[in-house]
């Protein structure tokens, strides 16, 4: 189009006719009307344009939302225990010990009678075989150790009542944690009776149950028993392979970085050492854990199980991911800084160890805290090297068979029982903290110390 | 004396020679005139010592570990029953590992010979223990002895310091050769002894996964086939799902952030974002099988279908959100690396914002996108909780998304963490399996390296 026209369409911009009445000559040729015609439609696929971008930011946050939602609903009532009173006599008979029995003796005695016992007491009018079956599932199996270990530690008590705060089963406890029980008729999940249910309403009325803080759940190992199953031995598990981790990977992903950004020269060599790290980064993590098998513990027959072999193949996972976040923390420090070093007659190792390192270590921490963070959410590779054993111990070295907390998680998933469903939803949920506060730390260290230069 | 504390002794050795050698460097010094006329500093001799000290006998500890249980296995076979021997090497292999348990149960047997065999180990494992003591003291002092002789002003500590470390760097820096190395000679190694008991061909090109072999012959089914496409077609299905989900989303939040965002909507979503990045698999996976799984279940039946309670499309859409942040996070960078002056004038001559967008911002980010996706995909395909937990366990060759698929990863898992010998045809085919696995991500990444590579030739 000519000039003029150009000049004449932009005056009469606003006014239609008249830009018309130009234009009359050749109206298709004239881009200005294409362009005006196009244009409401143009903002029209700009505003779509904006609005799916925005739709996409919301519907991923919509997912973390539903995500961490749906587990912590699932997982606020293990937090809880259920308990219930009962008055334990310690009864000679019952027990099948005599007066001033040694503790070997009561070790051995009969306390699953004296349960039984106490709960037919509490419930005298149950008589059938079939129904005091059910009344006995109402506690958990806790309960006679509980009492057992009392007795054990006072065993002037043999002979006297006594009453305790006993653990209940996992059910009753399910129906009466999240206020089911008032609300009995709207109770679609239960396996409890309606026997059952009427002796848990006798007991409420009488009293005798209360709600805790779970402390349990921090205190035990598994247990076949929902009630009983706790995450200490997995936690434990988690923190000897996590220390391995560190104690491997650190110094290692560091003095490579160091080769490679401070001395390294251009050859072959590190070329070929540049390529493996950035592709170890991309290789999933289950293949480590086939390597894991087969040359740790087929060929150099470390005991499987252990925290030191998970150790060892969480770290070898996390190197690429320390080794590159230190390389960038080292490249970040300016080089008049070594110039500087290296013009008062440094050698290049103590410009490096005096002064490069130091400026990079909140970089070099950030980097590491993160690949940790990574290797504690891991589960596949410890599949791998037999890490999905059922633990009741809590592990005390790093060679003792163990489990990890998303082990743990992967396991409680698998169990039919329901009440495992809140306990794995809860132990993702103190997993998910323990990730949070090691990132949280991340960030800090970024925040605090990083230099601009 | 255990390895872990002669190792202690030795550390505490290092350090001990340490602060000597550095107090006998200010000694020498005095007689030569003063400090400034010795070739290193005090604590450079002092760290010379202690390396003389502790290092070699660290290797020698190193290699006597590696060296001792054969060396006492071999001594072993001459009080093995000839009686065992006669039945070959796996008895004799059998053999000791009775007498490592008994040893480990505390040498008490109803086999007075076995008593008398593991009394011998013992008895080997002590001498081998004392003489790994003597000899590693010895060679402690000497060295240090040596070296403290050397602190002189004319002998080069840090020079020798600085060659150690340097080496140490190298080798530290060589450890990631030895894992690609160590995977691959795993994977190889293993994978080459199950194509020895079942072909090659068969494998890459059977239609029928069951590697349930019997354990007595007379069982039916006694032959397990491995025939690996159902599990190839499971694994292109759920990640195909997975990207279908990742893609739009991950391209278009990525859009959003980089070009549309304030800066302090950015600073927020951003990092959460990333949070779905951070989330361990396992969490994924449980949340797949216990909350989208039922839903899709649900729904699908509302419409008058039939899904599978371990569809595929439940495993595929969550893997699909944990991948948003990598294709996300991966363009963004990608697109701000994108020259200001590139929209400027694309803007000049009359584009709206998202005109720019489509016509030159994403054409010029495109090679990193898609190395991004590569990436994404490569990392679907070795994604192995979330399948683990919801998806399915038998080899359907389906396209149909409702339908429960198995995955490559999902095998890998099934067939190793079951109780078998080592040796079976079913453990090994996890190895095959791991090989394809390995091969396939590896060429992924590669040509995604190899396009992020000559993208950023281009700009920079």
């Amino acid at each position: 189009m000519s000039l003029g026209a150009t000049e004449n369409s932009m005056n009469n911009s606003t006014d239609n006719s008249a830009s018309d009445t130009v234009n009359t000559a050749a109206p298709r040729k004239d881009s200005t009307s294409i362009v005006k015609r196009t244009l409401a439609k143009r903002y029209a696929a700009e505003k779509r344009f904006r609005f799916y971008g925005a739709a996409a930011i919301g519907i991923s946050l919509l997912f973390l939302a539903v995500l961490i939602g749906s587990i912590f609903l699932k997982g606020w009532p293990a937090f809880i225990e259920t308990q219930v009173h009962i008055d334990v006599t310690y009864d000679t008979q019952t027990l099948g010990v005599e007066n001033g029995a040694t503790s070997q003796e009561l070790k051995t005695a009969n306390f699953y009678l004296l349960i039984k016992k106490t709960m037919r007491d509490m419930f005298p009018d149950v008589t059938e075989r079939r129904e005091r079956k059910e009344l006995y599932k109402l506690i958990s199996t806790d309960a006679e150790y509980q009492i057992r270990q009392n007795l054990i530690d006072n065993p002037n008590q043999l002979g006297q009542s006594h009453s305790f705060w006993v653990l209940a089963d996992d059910e009753l406890s399910a129906l009466y944690k999240t206020g089911g029980l008032k609300d009995i008729a709207n109770v679609t999940h239960t396996r409890l009776s309606d026997q059952q249910i009427a002796w848990t309403h006798t007991l409420e009325e009488q009293g005798r149950l209360r709600k805790k803080f779970n402390a349990t759940f921090f205190k035990n190992g598994d247990s076949r028993e929902p009630e009983q199953a706790g995450i200490r031995a997995a936690l434990i598990g988690s923190i000897l392979t996590l220390l391995i981790t560190f104690v491997l990977s650190f110094p290692i992903a560091v003095a490579t970085a160091i080769y490679l950004e401070e001395f390294a020269p251009q050859n072959r060599w590190t070329d070929l050492i540049e390529v493996n790290i950035n592709n170890l980064a991309a290789v999933p993590s289950i293949v480590f854990g086939l390597l894991g098998l087969a040359v740790f513990i087929n060929f150099f027959h470390l005991p499987r199980s252990a925290p030191v072999v998970g150790g060892i193949v969480l770290s070898l996972m996390t190197l690429p991911t320390i080794i590159i976040s230190s390389r960038a923390a080292l490249k970040s420090v300016p080089p008049s800084i070594r110039e500087a070093g290296r013009g008062l007659g440094a050698s290049r190792l103590q410009v490096v160890t005096h002064h490069v390192l130091p400026l990079a270590m909140p970089g070099i921490l950030t980097g590491t805290i993160i690949g940790l963070a990574q290797a504690l959410g891991e589960t596949a590779p410890l599949l791998m090297i037999g890490m999905v054993a059922f633990i009741v111990d809590i592990p005390s070295s790093v060679t003792d068979a163990a489990t990890v907390l998303p082990v743990q998680v992967f396991l409680w998933a698998d169990s039919p029982e329901r009440a495992f469903l809140e306990k794995t939803s809860a132990a993702i949920l103190v997993l998910l903290v323990f990730l949070i506060v090691m990132n949280a730390a991340a960030v800090f260290l970024r925040k605090r110390f990083e230099r601009k230069w | 004396m255990n390895t872990t504390n002669l190792v202690l002794l030795l550390l505490g050795l290092g350090l001990a020679t340490f602060f000597y050698g550095r107090q006998k460097a200010y000694v020498v010094s005095k007689s030569h005139g003063g400090m400034r006329n010795m070739h290193s500093l005090p604590s450079q001799y002092g760290v010379m010592v202690s390396i003389w000290c502790a290092l070699p006998a660290l290797i020698l500890v190193l290699f006597w570990k590696l060296a001792e249980p054969s060396v006492i296995s071999s001594l072993l076979d001459s009080s093995i029953p000839a009686a065992v021997k006669e039945l070959g090497e796996k008895s004799v292999g059998l053999y000791k590992n009775d007498i490592a348990n008994l040893i480990e149960a505390g040498g008490i047997s109803s086999d007075p010979k076995k008593e008398a065999v593991a009394e011998r180990w013992i008895a080997l494992s002590a001498i081998s223990s004392w003489a790994l003591l003597a000899c590693v003291l010895c060679l402690a002092a000497v060295g240090a002895a040596s070296a403290i002789r050397k602190i002189k002003p004319d002998t080069r500590a840090r020079v020798m310091v600085e060659r150690v470390v340097h080496w140490f760097l190298i080798i530290c820096a060589s450890i990631a050769i030895l894992t690609t190395v160590g995977i691959l000679c795993s994977v190889l190694f293993e994978s080459f002894r199950f194509f020895q008991q079942v072909s090659f061909v068969e494998f890459v090109t059977g239609t029928k996964w069951s590697p349930q072999t019997a354990i007595r012959v007379d069982q039916v089914g006694s032959s397990g086939s491995f025939g690996a496409i159902p599990l190839f077609t499971g694994t292109l299905l759920i990640s195909a799902i997975a990207m279908v989900v990742a893609v739009p989303i991950g391209l278009l939040a990525a859009i959003y952030l980089a070009e549309y965002a304030t800066p302090r909507l950015r600073a927020y979503a951003k990092p959460m974002l990333e949070i779905l990045a951070g989330i361990p698999t396992v969490v994924y996976g449980f949340f797949a099988a216990l909350t989208v799984a039922p839903a899709i279940r649900e729904w699908g039946e509302l419409i008058g279908l039939s899904p599978s309670s371990e569809s595929a499309l439940a495993a595929g859409t969550v893997m699909g959100i944990m991948i948003i942040p990598f294709i996300s996070s991966l363009s963004d960078d990608v697109i701000t690396a994108v020259p200001q002056a590139m929209r400027d004038g694309s803007y000049g001559l009359g584009a709206t914002h998202s005109e720019t967008i489509k016509k030159v911002v994403i054409p010029a980010a495109l090679p990193g996108i898609v190395s991004g996706i590569l990436l994404a995909a490569s990392r679907a395909i070795g994604e192995t909780m979330i399948v683990v937990m919801a998806a399915g366990l038998a080899a359907n060759l389906t396209a149909n998304p409702l339908e429960a698929v198995t995955t490559v990863t999902v095998q890998i898992v099934t067939l190793l963490t079951g109780d078998q010998e080592f040796d079976s045809a079913k453990t090994l085919a996890a190895f095959a399996l791991g090989l394809m696995l390995f091969i396939t991500t590896l060429i992924l990444n590669v040509i995604a390296l190899y396009v992020v590579r000559r993208y950023r030739e281009q700009y920079e």
